[in-house]
């Protein structure tokens, strides 16, 4: 554990709890997503994640980068999952069935959020008041809206889960950005060791997070 | 397919999979003289390359990315609720996760690591005594083991000692010698290890159990209390409470896995190999098909490859294991409509649920802290300790606090108390309310094995080889059901006595079936039972085919109906039965061990 104590080299910049682009960081440029996707998925962590007084959002923690990121993986190719066919629907507690990898639900999902805004309220999913945003997330949660053959709760679900992740993972994949989400938690990181804490019955834990890299809060 | 296979040299035994029955029964036949090849279908692994800190510490890679995991790209099975439904491929991690790889499941395992109760052994004998052949529901395959508490517990003793299990007994030799489980049948020797510290909110657990009139005690835990030198000379590190165990290579050396405490020894013996990346497609028979000829596997270049041997040890994860036996026509594979045939045959799972109970906001349960296999647990309700009689249904379930460590992604994921919003503020304040405040109970039961619940080979989905996958038919029955809303009702108890400010008891609901969607146990068992009858079992006491002498197939497989330890312990104590049969008869006189 000793290696970590000096390595807390960028924490004070990336500690900001700024939204989007806070002073001093180059905005990212993302890889798999355009521009009309990118603005979405901002829009959607910020609602899904909302900064309050509990700790930072999605935002603040670059959620869309870790998600960004994460599509270069062999995940998101559908390479973790079995990708054979017949592809036949069936109830849903037989679990997901549908040909489509991470990358593609992402693609038809926010294409399908997009023309559903656009339809109902004549912009697309970012530029719509918080409300409204929160109103669309909430039907496509509940399988309101289909995209294509893609039930929206799929979707839905699919960006739920990556948000997750990425305010939580270890800062490594491009999320939690200065450990933020796992301060807000109260989650040590990868300190991983507890001997000395076992049996300190119901107090609070005195350190702070540490990440992989030896990033600490 | 052996036609066009490049053939090798015989070999005295070959072993299908490299977890820790593969690892226990080649390290029994070096010790006998026999040269051992293992084929393992994941890649070679090893705790100092996948489990170095820090790197090893990564929720995302270990337990959402699965990296240590079976690869379902390649091989799947498909799952349906009863045999009207077209079965579907489990195409995505989620309620159980197979292992793959060197050290199998028993790389990545959480270390609880149970003997299995006398009772469940011979669970048909104990029902119709007590109660009655009436007693027992229709279509249920109640059966025994045909192996007693008495012959195996040699077996559970080795085990222990190999795999350094700290815990704390009851009874040794018939005399109390400590806290442990009252319900605990006699051991020849303590084990290995003292038990765990308590976690605090095993240690509540523990207090509240206790003012509830139950009788805890500490899980028994493959996971070091202290630095331990095994049988074999592998060494072992005391158990941090890193909160890794589950989906992890422990970097402390301290939880039991074949890698750390049987492989390294093994990897250096001359009558041993290893050949990772080899997938067996099938076990070769002679012409009348009663007698193996070694297998047939494609190795990590595609070549399709013969390994002649005189004896075959099938030691696969459960359903590989019954998978195999189906594609290679060893036993009759077992037909539902006539309930005859045994390969198939009572398919069984765990059933558990997992109860939430909220504390003072003062008061802090850090379940970051955490071992995979410790904790504490009352048996009062499990196996054959309470009166069946007026409650109507078969089988138990241990209740326990098992912190093994909640990380952060889990923790954003499971959320808040039920009603809360899954996303946005109210979520945020109740995840971390729960993550500070809250602890987790487990009803841990057993799941009988039905008639209409089975495995078979599915006429659709296929594999990367082209050969057909597995199909489970399964669902829960009322019988377990009940069972887990009795035992859940006493969880209430505990919660209360523990001054809870709310509680969340999870019941199982009759009528909703098995979900393929959320995790609950890996621990699957059956399809290729042991007993004594080969009518109802595909192995004979000892795991050996009762139609194919010179294939045993070791696992979970062999367990004729579920139960609510989990299965490690007995696979491991199984292991070291068959090999001693094999070592002592088998090998100077080959043929049935048992007529």
């Amino acid at each position: 554990m000793q290696g970590l104590a000096s390595a807390a080299a960028c924490s004070t910049v990336l500690t900001s709890s700024g939204r989007a682009g806070p002073a001093g960081r180059t905005p990212y440029s993302p890889r798999f997503f355009d521009a009309a996707e990118w603005a979405f998925l901002v829009a959607a962590c910020d609602r899904l994640i909302p900064a309050d007084a509990n700790g930072p959002g999605a935002v603040a923690l670059d959620v869309p980068r870790f998600i960004d990121r994460q599509m270069d993986t062999p995940y998101a190719h559908g390479e973790q999952w079995y990708m054979s066919g017949p592809f036949v629907q069936g109830p849903d507690n037989l679990g997901y069935q549908l040909p489509y990898a991470p990358r593609d639900l992402y693609r038809h999902g926010i294409a399908g959020m997009n023309a559903h805004a656009a339809t109902r309220h004549g912009r697309p999913f970012a530029s719509l008041a918080p409300a409204v945003q929160d109103g669309l997330l909430q039907a496509a949660e509940k399988g309101s809206l289909v995209f294509g053959d893609i039930p929206s709760a799929v979707f839905f679900d699919q960006l739920l889960a990556n948000v997750m992740e990425g305010a939580f993972s270890d800062p490594i994949h491009g999320g939690n950005t200065g450990l933020g989400g796992w301060t807000m938690l109260g989650f040590p990181g990868a300190r991983a060791d507890f001997m000395d804490w076992v049996d300190q019955y119901g107090a609070h834990y005195p350190l702070g997070s540490v990440s992989i890299s030896g990033e600490r809060a | 397919m052996s036609t066009d296979a490049r053939r090798l040299d015989p070999v005295d035994v070959v072993i299908v999979g490299g977890g820790w029955a593969g690892s226990i029964m080649a390290k029994e036949m070096t010790e006998a003289g026999r040269s051992v090849v293992v084929l393992e279908r994941g890649p070679d692994r090893g705790t100092a390359s996948d489990g170095a800190y820090p790197a090893s510490i990564d929720e995302l890679e270990g337990n959402f990315r699965y990296k240590l995991f079976q690869d379902l790209s390649k091989h799947t099975v498909t799952i349906r609720n009863n045999s009207r439904q077209v079965a579907l491929p489990y195409r995505r991690m989620a309620a159980f996760l197979p292992g793959e790889g060197v050290g199998g499941a028993g790389l990545h395992w959480s270390g609880v690591h149970f003997r299995m109760p006398p009772d469940d052994l011979r669970l048909r004998t104990r029902v119709i005594e007590k109660y009655g052949t009436k007693f027992i529901p229709e279509g249920m395959n109640l059966q025994d083991y045909g192996v007693t508490y008495e012959e195996l517990e040699p077996f559970f003793d080795r085990a222990e000692k190999v795999f350094g299990t700290s815990g704390e007994p009851y009874r040794v030799n018939g005399e109390v010698v400590g806290k442990g489980n009252v319900f605990s049948p006699s051991r020849s020797d303590h084990f290995p290890l003292p038990a765990l510290k308590d976690v605090y909110t095993a240690h509540l657990f523990r207090k509240s159990a206790e003012e509830a009139g139950f009788h805890p005690y500490s899980l028994p835990a493959a996971n070091a209390s202290r630095q331990y030198v095994n049988p074999y000379g592998a060494q072992m590190g005391p158990c941090n409470f890193c909160g890794y165990c589950s989906g992890y290579a422990c970097y402390m050396y301290s939880k039991a896995s074949p890698n750390v405490n049987i492989l390294p020894v093994l990897r250096r013996h001359p009558l041993f190999e290893l050949r990772a990346s080899c997938n067996v497609l099938k076990v070769e028979l002679d012409s009348d098909g009663r007698r193996a000829t070694g297998v047939t596997y494609a190795d990590a270049e595609g070549n399709t490859v013969t390994q002649p041997a005189e004896l075959v040890i099938l030691s696969a994860f459960q359903f590989h294991n019954v998978r195999l036996m189906l594609l290679s026509g060893i036993g009759r594979p077992y037909d539902p409509a006539r309930n005859e045939g045994v390969v198939g045959r009572n398919f069984v799972y765990q059933n558990v649920t997992t109860s939430t109970v909220w504390l003072d906001p003062k008061v802090e349960t850090n379940q970051y802290v955490g071992t995979g296999g410790g904790g504490v647990a009352f048996d009062d309700f499990n196996s054959e300790n309470f009166d069946h009689g007026p409650l109507g249904f078969v089988g138990g379930s241990p209740v326990w606090v098992n912190q093994a460590g909640v990380k952060a992604i889990a923790a954003a994921q499971s959320g808040g108390p039920p009603g809360t919003p899954r996303w946005g503020s109210a979520w945020k304040a109740g995840m971390i309310d729960t993550y500070r405040h809250s602890l987790r109970i487990d009803a841990h039961g057993a799941n009988m094995a039905y008639r209409d619940v089975y495995l078979d080979l599915d006429p659709t989905w296929k594999d990367d080889h082209g050969q057909p996958l597995l199909r489970m038919t399964f669902d829960w029955k009322d019988n377990d059901i009940c069972m887990n809303r009795y035992v859940v009702d006493k969880i209430g108890d505990v919660a209360k006595a523990m001054g809870a400010r709310q509680v969340h008891l999870t019941r199982r609901e009759f009528g909703k079936p098995f979900d393929t969607r959320h995790y609950q146990t890996t621990h699957l068992g059956g399809g290729a039972v042991m007993g004594t009858d080969p009518g109802t079992s595909a192995l004979n006491r000892y795991l050996q085919s009762w139609d194919v002498h010179n294939v045993f197939v070791i696992g979970a497989n062999a367990f004729p109906q579920g139960t609510g330890y989990n299965p490690t312990g007995m696979v491991a104590a199984l292991a070291y039965w068959a090999a001693h049969h094999i070592r002592t008869t088998y090998l100077a006189h080959p043929g049935p061990l048992a007529g």
